[in-house]
């Protein structure tokens, strides 16, 4: 499709941003600090985008896999599991393209942080919303809508005179727009916000939005804008109507709600309706106040169809049956695993609404909120490539570890930030996109610090990088690349095969998606798998009803080619699974220790990462690892302080020293 | 709700599992299996791990536990605990040719205990379908105070009380 055939409302992301900025316009992702802007792309495709207009014919390829996909979802069309698995692991690399494409767009036209480590601090949390002035809502992962938001308030000389405020991904992309902009929290945070009355309008784009949304703003009277074709809440396409006559209805309460596929328009309207209407509203939300939760509780009758519905099977009843008598305590300690989806409140047939009641119990926690994170840096920067990628493919950083996905987090967001500062601590390098980077923030230390507040955020070392949002990930899967690109010097080009056997033989990454939830994630998911980097979920992960596993008994499993010789070499389960859900975040920490062992790591890295598996182990299981003598190839790989306690196992083993090969599958990079 | 699942979202298909009724069920069950296992999960407390180890002690049914559970067997000087994920197991006992633990070959009865409900909920449906033996498939009984509707067998719904007197059975009559 050409530029002058494209309908004017038409608004993905690139289209808008060719129409906003120009096919000219360079893309840009990191300034003179980035050589290959676009690492997946170029990878995939061959092609080496230099401006969005560039992007058009990769979008174009993207459509064409995607439309062959489609024809594949055809019954008859899976003779074999093979057949399925490769489709899922095509559609995951296109995925990954097309995220890099919106990203690397969004960055270039909109002045995103460039590979910046030292990207500015923003506020997160409920907490963080000055309720004195007009707020705005933007949710969603399409950041359009929100910016123009931003610009009618700077050019109308508005600014800090409205909050605009955004839960999910739109949060951290306006953010990265600009950083004045406040993030309230996780997809999780939507209703028990919106309930609260301070949004004075919502603004959704696409994804991650609860299809009930409009309902709820209706309840607490604030208008809702619809700002997506993709997602259009049965409301009337208001795009081409005049604005003052879209506010005049908005305000009046004439209409509760309007299409705008307009983001310029949708910056106008939002912002008049916002302050029209805030005066007017109060910010009156239906959250009860602490006498009516004790009488709602009253009505409780112990059914459980609450907890049954509950998908962390929280203690709903007992909470309820505590506050009926006036303690309100054990209400407010489901707020942190309470995960929003408000099943409980369907499930009740007294009506209760338990959600409100969470909410209303940890009032004071959620006005106390208020936490600091880093906006999303985008890429890493060549020179920081540079500087890790022979301590990483030598093992010498023993990992990057990359928090990712939803918040369908079986224990609260909490967890993700335990893991996180696990690791950094280690030296790992630990890697942040969407709702897990924000729940890793929303967590201080003694000292009153966030974790972005206490590590750096550079690709190194104990480094904690909020990368940005879900169509950030890409990012992620560039590092691995381009450490193949640049510290190897392996061609990019159209060369995925070469890659992903370097990057699964070579580079210790893990994927950690700890709430994952959505098909999107999976999706991001089966990207990472493609490439070579394993991923970990929590136990919600189960419910994909697919995992990708390896067997670590199966000898024959475990070989490579040594690319010197071409003979073919025991190396170990490493890494041995590709998709994996744990049960408990001890177990997923293990596991990230154990898969980010690779083939290639010298003696010493292989030390450095037994020694943290060893120790994260004995730590969480009271033992050495059962399976411990298939990780160890030489004397030398056995960490110093540990050697007599392994070696004794080792003995009961019958373990024998192998060689550390130069590790390949593919039979064409033999070179001897 | 005894034949029900506990988490109303968990919907089984049109196959459910047995409800366990008696205690006895469940003695006869493991009497009558030549290569029982036993399957410890991530949550189980200490009432389930001393109960996983009177079972394994009065029978000697071999345990495989989620690592994260490992700890507690071994603080209980209990040292013949196999460590596997829940996802390892499981893909584990639907292999027909796995040799088991002890090198001897697959199971035909599996006990699971001390997951959490979906995560067992899944493991159990993915047995059912795919855990061939022979003509048939895997036999499966859940023990925890949940209805598992993809276990072959499960207990019913219960309270902590009514779930302590039926596993208490069990260790009853199979010490007769």
């Amino acid at each position: 499709m050409r530029q002058d055939d494209r309908d004017q409302v038409e608004i993905l992301l690139v289209e808008h941003l060719v129409e906003k900025y120009g096919r000219e316009t360079p893309i840009n992702v990191g300034e003179d600090a980035v050589e290959i802007d676009m690492p997946v792309t170029t990878l995939v495709t061959g092609v080496k985008p230099k401006t969005l207009g560039d992007l058009e014919m990769v979008l174009d390829y993207c459509e064409e896999q995607l439309t062959h996909l489609l024809s594949c979802c055809h019954t008859g069309m899976e003779g074999n599991n093979l057949d399925f698995e490769s489709k899922v692991f095509h559609a995951g690399m296109i995925d990954q393209v097309g995220m890099e494409i919106a990203d690397a767009a969004q960055i270039s036209a909109y002045g995103f942080p460039r590979a910046d480590p030292e990207a500015p601090f923003t506020e997160i949390g409920w907490g963080v919303v000055d309720t004195s002035k007009p707020v705005i809502l933007v949710i969603g992962h399409n950041v359009p809508p929100a910016v123009e938001i931003v610009n009618y308030l700077i050019d109308h000389q508005l600014y800090g005179q409205v909050e605009v405020a955004g839960i999910c991904c739109t949060a951290h992309d306006i953010t990265r727009y600009n950083a004045g902009a406040k993030i309230i929290g996780p997809i999780s945070w939507q209703l028990r916000f919106v309930r609260s009355g301070i949004p004075d309008v919502i603004v959704v784009d696409e994804q991650c939005i609860r299809t009930n949304l409009i309902m709820e703003a209706m309840k607490i009277g604030a208008p809702f804008i619809a700002a997506s074709e993709k997602c259009c809440h049965g409301l009337p396409d208001r795009t081409h109507d005049d604005p003052d006559a879209i506010v005049e209805d908005l305000v009046s309460g004439k209409a509760p709600g309007a299409l705008i596929l307009d983001p310029d328009k949708v910056g106008e309207v939002a912002v008049r309706v916002a302050m029209e209407i805030a005066p007017k509203r109060r910010k009156s939300g239906i959250l009860p106040s602490r006498e009516e939760v004790v009488e709602w509780a009253k009505r409780c009758r112990r059914c459980l169809e609450c907890r049954r519905a509950c998908p962390n099977d929280l203690p709903i009843p007992e909470a309820l049956e505590k506050a009926a008598k006036g303690d309100l305590s054990a209400l407010e300690a489901l707020y942190e695993d309470c995960i929003g989806c408000v099943r409980c409140e369907s499930a009740c047939p007294q009506g209760i609404p338990i959600h409100s009641l969470i909410a209303s119990a940890a009032r004071e926690r959620m006005a106390s909120e208020r936490f600091k994170i880093r906006v999303g840096r985008g890429a890493v920067q060549d020179v920081e490539i540079r500087r890790v990628g022979g301590p990483i493919v030598l093992g010498e950083i023993p990992g990057v570890v990359a928090l990712v996905g939803c918040a369908n987090y079986p224990r609260g967001g909490i967890e993700v930030a335990e893991i996180a500062e696990e690791f950094a601590r280690r030296n790992y390098i630990v890697v942040a996109t969407g709702c897990a980077a924000m729940s890793m923030a929303m967590v201080k230390d003694e000292e009153g610090q966030t974790i972005y507040e206490k590590y750096p955020g550079v690709f190194d070392a104990g480094g904690v990088l909020n990368i940005g949002s879900c169509v950030s990930n890409p990012h992620i899967a560039g590092a691995a690349i381009k450490i193949a690109r640049i510290f190897a010097k392996r061609n990019l080009r159209a060369n995925y095969e070469e890659i992903a056997d370097y990057v699964l033989n070579r580079v210790g990454a893990v994927g950690v998606a700890w709430g994952a939830m959505s098909q999107k994630a999976a999706s991001i998911a089966s990207g990472f798998w493609r490439l070579g980097v394993p991923v970990i979920v929590g136990p919600h992960g189960l419910k994909y009803r697919r995992m990708l596993l390896g067997r670590r008994e199966r000898e024959e499993d475990w070989y490579v080619y040594d690319a010197r010789t071409g003979e073919r070499v025991y190396v170990g389960p490493a890494p041995e699974h590709l998709f994996y859900a744990a049960e408990t975040k001890e177990e997923a920490m293990v596991m990230i220790a154990k898969l980010v062992m690779r083939p290639s790591d010298t003696t010493k890295g292989r030390a450095i990462k037994l020694t943290h598996w060893i120790d994260l182990h004995k730590r969480f299981y009271g033992c050495l690892p059962d399976d411990l003598h298939l990780y160890v190839r030489r004397k030398a790989d056995i960490p110093i302080t540990m050697r007599d306690e392994i070696m004794k196992f080792l003995e009961e083993k019958g373990w024998q020293e192998r060689p550390i090969p130069d590790p390949t599958l593919l039979k064409r990079l033999i070179r001897g | 709700m005894r034949g029900e699942s506990w988490q109303t979202a968990e919907i089984p298909g049109p196959k459910k599992a047995h409800v366990i009724t008696d205690p006895r069920i469940v003695a006869s069950l493991i009497k009558r299996s030549s290569r029982p296992i036993l399957v410890v999960g991530g949550e189980a407390d200490e009432a389930v791990v001393n109960y996983a180890i009177e079972l394994s002690k009065a029978v000697g049914i071999p345990i495989a536990t989620t690592p994260s559970t490992l700890k507690a067997f071994s603080d209980k000087g209990f040292k013949e605990a196999h460590p596997f994920s829940a996802v390892e197991i499981g893909e584990r006992l639907r292999d027909p040719d796995w040799e088991g633990l002890d090198g001897s070959g697959q199971y035909d009865l599996a006990l699971f205990i001390g997951f959490k409900y979906y995560v067992s909920w899944l493991i159990l449906s993915g047995l059912k379908h795919f855990a061939k033996r022979g003509d048939g498939y895997l036999t499966t009984i859940s023990l925890d105070p949940y209805y598992q509707p993809h276990a072959s067998w499960s207990l019913p719904n219960l309270t902590r009380e009514r779930w302590e007197e039926n596993i208490n059975g069990v260790l009853q009559h199979l010490r007769r």
